[in-house]
């Protein structure tokens, strides 16, 4: 009940606050730049004395470089700006009384709720389309063109790994009392996850391992991590579940 | 049946008892003062009423839902002003009472008319299109109030509604609260007496989460006021005057003597007697008086009364 009134005003608000506007930013940059940096980092650290020999031990620089460079860059910022879009989400609204205000009207608190993970998933889509759309492009100039298929999965399942943080950040930010507290949770939570990455049974079902799936797709290979992808949708489903059931107990 | 009716109110915060059994009953269509000094728990019994908070103990239906029950039920039927209301501050005034019309469901037309009469209403009309970000207290304050109104609600909740708004604003807005009397029941805490003396017909006073007097406004007056009369007299009979006032202390029929420079305001208990009595014992002691009057009661001297 009312989720899409909710929904058309969170996505206002990503917009007026430039949120979706930091995102596409941020993650354009990383989709032009890191086929780039794939491509011509040897090349700048041949041209300095110092790294020189160093660089000339690696192997000519390949699609597989500027995947991995994407990859890398657009998990790591986009964790990171998962955390810091989604952290005062719920808390600021608590804090400077307009969930008090808005949540007296027929605005139930799962809708509340839902339509600030919905915008943010929206949000982050369109980054990481946009993001797409120019790594494909700059590695299709730069080295070759890579599966259609196998890019889309790749972007896909990126955007679930950052949904997945998203969503953890939620639920902080509705447990906590204060961004900070809701951040400082999220990163604590993500850094747990990646511990998890060390032990052989858990670290086939950690979100990082969507991302080496994605890297393998998008090279045109068929290795999977369905286990991964159910495990990844359930903590993300689950921590808004919690945020529901939280936010539904706390009074305002 | 009762606009508001709340029993045996139960409220803790940690150790800290913010409701104490509080009981209270308002009429439909009333605009009921709700009083209190600082903490004494106004504001929780507010948050209470409009579901954002729930009480340990007791029972409460607002506009005929059951609070426990049909909690989900009372966003239709109640408005709510928090003391310090909150907006988006991205939004203006014209969008942010689109999206409460669109919360309760309006086409696009009921939404711009209803938008329309509530900013001529509480005098936003200029500030409709800046951004609520930049609006003054009192700005917001009546923003507050127009959202609060927007969907004609059974009963309105007003926590301070005037306590951030200069005299011209608060003179508007008490009578915009006074307009409402009959088709709407208005629920108001408030720490200004002058204003629920001016507009309330019904008065609760609450302090440490308590109900210490709960009537018809006249009604406490009457009650809980001493009588009392003023007497002034002139400076030749200054030293004269402060002995006559100390003397009357001692009368059965006095409860109190206030004594500031040459003014004397006498408490009495039958007043028929200290009318009559009075003035002859000040013509007794051969004072010079400038003034003697009868002094009315006013909400301030029940609150005092009853709070102390």
């Amino acid at each position: 009940m009312n989720f899409l009134t909710a929904l058309r005003k969170e996505w206002l608000e990503q917009r007026r606050t430039r949120r979706l506007l930091i995102v596409i930013i941020v993650f354009v940059a990383f989709g032009l730049s890191s086929p780039l940096m794939a491509k011509f980092m040897p090349e700048v650290m041949k041209s300095f004395p110092e790294t020189a020999a160093i660089a000339s031990m690696f192997p000519d620089p390949t699609a597989a470089d500027a995947v991995g460079q994407y990859l890398k860059n657009m998990s790591q910022f986009g964790l990171l700006l998962a955390v810091l879009l989604s952290m005062g989400a719920v808390t600021n609204e608590k804090e400077r009384g307009t969930a008090a205000l808005m949540l007296t009207k027929p605005l139930p608190r799962g809708s509340f709720l839902a339509a600030k993970a919905v915008a943010l998933l929206i949000t982050f889509g369109v980054g990481v389309a946009l993001a797409g759309l120019g790594g494909y492009y700059y590695t299709y100039v730069l080295f070759e063109p890579l599966p259609v298929g196998g890019w889309l999965a790749l972007n896909g399942l990126l955007l679930a790994y950052i949904f997945v943080y998203v969503a953890i950040t939620l639920l902080a930010s509705t447990l906590a009392r204060s961004q900070v507290a809701a951040g400082g949770i999220a990163f604590g939570l993500a850094i747990l996850l990646s511990i998890f990455k060390a032990i052989p049974t858990t670290g086939k079902l950690i979100p990082a391992k969507l991302l080496d799936w994605g890297m393998q797709a998008a090279l045109g290979n068929c290795e999977t991590a369905w286990g991964a992808l159910a495990v990844c949708l359930g903590l993300a489903l689950a921590a808004l579940l919690g945020a529901w059931l939280a936010l539904r107990k706390q009074e305002l | 049946m009762s606009a508001i009716q709340a029993q045996e109110l139960r409220k803790a915060f940690g150790p800290f008892v913010a409701l104490d059994g509080l009981s209270l009953t308002v009429e439909p269509g009333a605009v009921f003062g709700f009083l209190g000094p600082n903490g004494a728990g106004k504001t929780t019994t507010i948050r209470i009423l409009a579901g954002l908070a729930r009480a340990d103990a007791g029972q409460v239906s607002v506009a005929g839902v059951d609070l426990r029950a049909d909690g989900h039920l009372l966003s239709r039927r109640v408005g709510y002003l928090p003391e310090e209301p909150a907006f988006y501050p991205w939004m203006s005034a014209v969008e942010f009472l689109d999206y409460v019309g669109r919360l309760y469901g309006q086409t696009p037309a009921e939404r711009k008319a209803r938008t329309t009469e509530l900013l001529e209403l509480t005098g936003l009309t200029e500030a409709r299109k800046r951004r609520v970000g930049g609006y003054s207290r009192g700005m917001r304050q009546r923003l507050g109030l127009a959202q609060a109104l927007y969907h004609r609600p059974e009963v309105l909740l007003l926590d301070e509604p005037v306590s951030a708004l200069d005299p011209a604003g608060r003179k508007d807005v008490l009578g915009l609260i006074e307009g409402l009397r009959g088709n709407c029941t208005v629920f108001m805490s408030t720490h200004i007496l002058a204003d629920v003396e001016r507009i309330c017909d019904s008065v609760a006073v609450i302090d440490h989460g308590r109900l210490l007097a709960e009537g018809r406004r006249d009604e406490l007056i009457e009650r809980y006021a001493a009588p009392a009369l003023r007497v002034e007299a002139a400076v030749s009979a200054a030293e004269a005057f402060a002995a006559w006032a100390a003397g009357l202390s001692a009368l059965p029929w006095v409860s109190a003597v206030n004594l500031d420079g040459l003014t004397a305001t006498v408490q009495v208990t039958d007043l028929p007697l200290a009318q009559r009595e009075l003035l002859r014992l000040a013509v007794a002691a051969d004072l010079t008086l400038e003034r003697y009057e009868l002094v009315k009661p006013t909400l301030e001297d029940v609150f005092l009364r009853i709070v102390a």
